[in-house]
């Protein structure tokens, strides 16, 4: 499936957050949109996920939805938004309750995704026994259990430390290399969209506009490899030049207008 | 004073400067003192440091709770107060449930309601008793009236307060896997609103003992109000005294019963 936004533009009061959007997360792709922090950026992830509504333009939804999709766009959020009192088994479930499943096909899509996950001996836990990574497992868990046609992934990783993040990352990626759905994945770390994206999508600082598309040419899967390091490197320091000075003006700023994030 | 080289000095053990400022349990403690305190009473009574007219010993209070009781009479005030409290708190609370729970979930009717509630929330519900009276008689009703209406207004803001404190972002979550209205409701605002509303019911518990004490003190022959009052007019301080030890106990039970419902339905915490 894919996803394309057409001239999205969105404001919160006198504030512009998002100016004349246009890009596409394509079929199997996953699309990094890196911008500094009040670019608007998660605006944007709200707005093409169809729980938040554009000022202007529009989103489209393009190509069929995967066999056996619940809920074709699927968010994983940065607070994670699991409910403290189900366990990890129940918070998972809480996705797929309300669909006509019979109760064998819930049970076995439950146990598939707690298993991919690494959740297994983890189902009756509650939230707060978790650690932040095995919390984002669950919230992972739960955006596969509904077979998503298109992730859209808040900051997935921004709430963890660097190497819980990491091995999150690593796995992450091992589960979707096997299935490729599409994905659109917001971050402000350069490194963390060098490393999953197909395609990085900058966004300049309020109002948020496209600065620029890149492709990594790089497979995921080879990216490890000292061969792809230079071509990254020389990647990462294009995309840094761009978005550094915007960076440097969202440090210096002193108050947060709260609208944008 | 002449320049030390370093490695010179003697070393010696750094000084602990934290810990304190944490409570730490210190069991036996509290009976210890419980205890203290009654036998400090039972002899002030006895060495005749106080009249026992004014403060009877702790250990006449237990004699006159006994004689009541044994006579039966006890049991039919408590009763009668148990009856009260539980009718009244039980309508005042599922009325305001209701009331919270449209307030909290729809802008018109907190819109309507939030105004009414502020404007009548700060009054003494006692106040209304005459007023109850007159409308709904001298009997149970009115009494049952006073203490449904206190707890009302309590758990009206105890509920809508509490689905306000549900994070947007769970409610965010439970739209983005398309769970139906009712579904958001029953599984992430209620559970997400129920610690603030047994906080609210601690709050309305005990707001509901008083109503039913002063209540039971303006105008009632049975209940442990009137048994205060009228043992009280007959300065039989031992038989007052024993009341205020049932309202204690009644007190300390609700709280006990409160503790247990919060344990079970928040064990998730």
């Amino acid at each position: 499936m894919e996803l394309i936004v057409e001239g999205v533009s969105h404001r919160y009061g006198d504030v512009t957050a998002l100016d004349g959007i246009d890009i596409a997360a394509r079929a199997g792709e996953i699309l990094a949109l890196i911008g500094p922090s009040g670019c608007g950026k998660s605006t944007l992830l709200g707005i093409m996920g169809g729980i938040l509504a554009p000022s202007a333009g529009r989103v489209m939804l393009a190509g069929e939805a995967r066999a056996g999709t619940l809920n074709p766009l699927t968010y994983v959020f940065q607070d994670f938004a699991l409910l403290p009192w189900r366990t990890v088994e129940g918070n998972v479930a809480l996705a797929l309750e309300h669909h006509r499943l019979d109760p064998g096909e819930r049970a076995a899509r439950i146990d598939d995704v707690l298993a991919r996950t690494g959740l297994g001996d983890f189902r009756a836990a509650f939230p707060k026994q978790l650690s932040g990574g095995m919390r984002q497992r669950v919230g992972i868990a739960r955006a596969l259990a509904v077979k998503p046609s298109i992730l859209l992934m808040d900051e997935p990783l921004s709430a963890l430390d660097a190497q819980t993040r990491e091995l999150l990352m690593e796995d992450f990626l091992a589960l979707w290399l096997r299935e490729r759905i599409t994905a659109v994945w917001v971050t402000h770390n350069l490194a963390e969209a060098l490393r999953v994206a197909d395609r990085v999508a900058v966004l300049s600082r309020r109002p948020g506009r496209l600065r620029d598309v890149v492709a990594i040419g790089v497979p995921q899967s080879e990216r490890g490899h000292d061969a792809a390091q230079r071509d990254l490197a020389a990647l990462h320091d294009r995309l840094w030049a761009l978005i550094k000075a915007e960076a440097q003006v969202a440090e210096r700023e002193v108050a947060d207008h709260g609208a944008a994030g | 004073m002449a320049p030390q080289a370093e490695g010179h000095a003697p070393a010696r053990p750094l000084p602990f400067r934290g810990g304190g400022y944490l409570p730490t349990p210190r069991h036996g403690a509290a009976l210890v003192a419980f205890v203290a305190i009654i036998a400090i009473w039972e002899l002030a009574v006895r060495q005749r440091w106080v009249t026992p007219l004014f403060l009877p010993a702790p250990s006449s209070v237990l004699a006159a709770l006994r004689e009541v009781a044994e006579a039966g009479t006890l049991w039919r005030h408590v009763s009668e107060s148990l009856l009260r409290i539980a009718a009244g708190w039980t309508v005042g609370t599922l009325a305001g449930l209701a009331v919270g729970f449209s307030m909290g979930l729809f802008s018109l009717a907190r819109a309507v309601g939030l105004p009414i509630v502020s404007a009548l929330f700060p009054i003494p519900k006692i106040a209304l008793l005459p007023l109850l009276i007159l409308w709904l008689g001298i009997g149970e009703v009115s009494k049952i009236a006073t203490i449904a209406l206190g707890v009302f207004f309590p758990t009206v803001i105890a509920v809508y307060s509490g689905i306000d404190g549900v994070p947007r972002s769970l409610i965010r979550m439970g739209q983005s896997f398309n769970l139906p209205w009712r579904d958001i409701v029953r599984k992430i605002v209620l559970p997400g609103a129920l610690p603030g509303i047994l906080a609210g019911f601690r709050i309305t518990a005990s707001i509901a003992l008083i109503l039913l004490v002063s209540a039971e003190m303006i105008g009632a022959e049975y209940g442990i109000g009137a048994f205060i009052l009228a043992a009280g007019n007959l300065m039989l301080t031992d038989q007052l005294l024993a009341g205020v030890v049932c309202l204690s106990a009644l007190g300390l039970a609700i709280g006990a019963i409160l503790s247990r419902l919060e344990r079970w339905l928040l064990r998730w915490r």
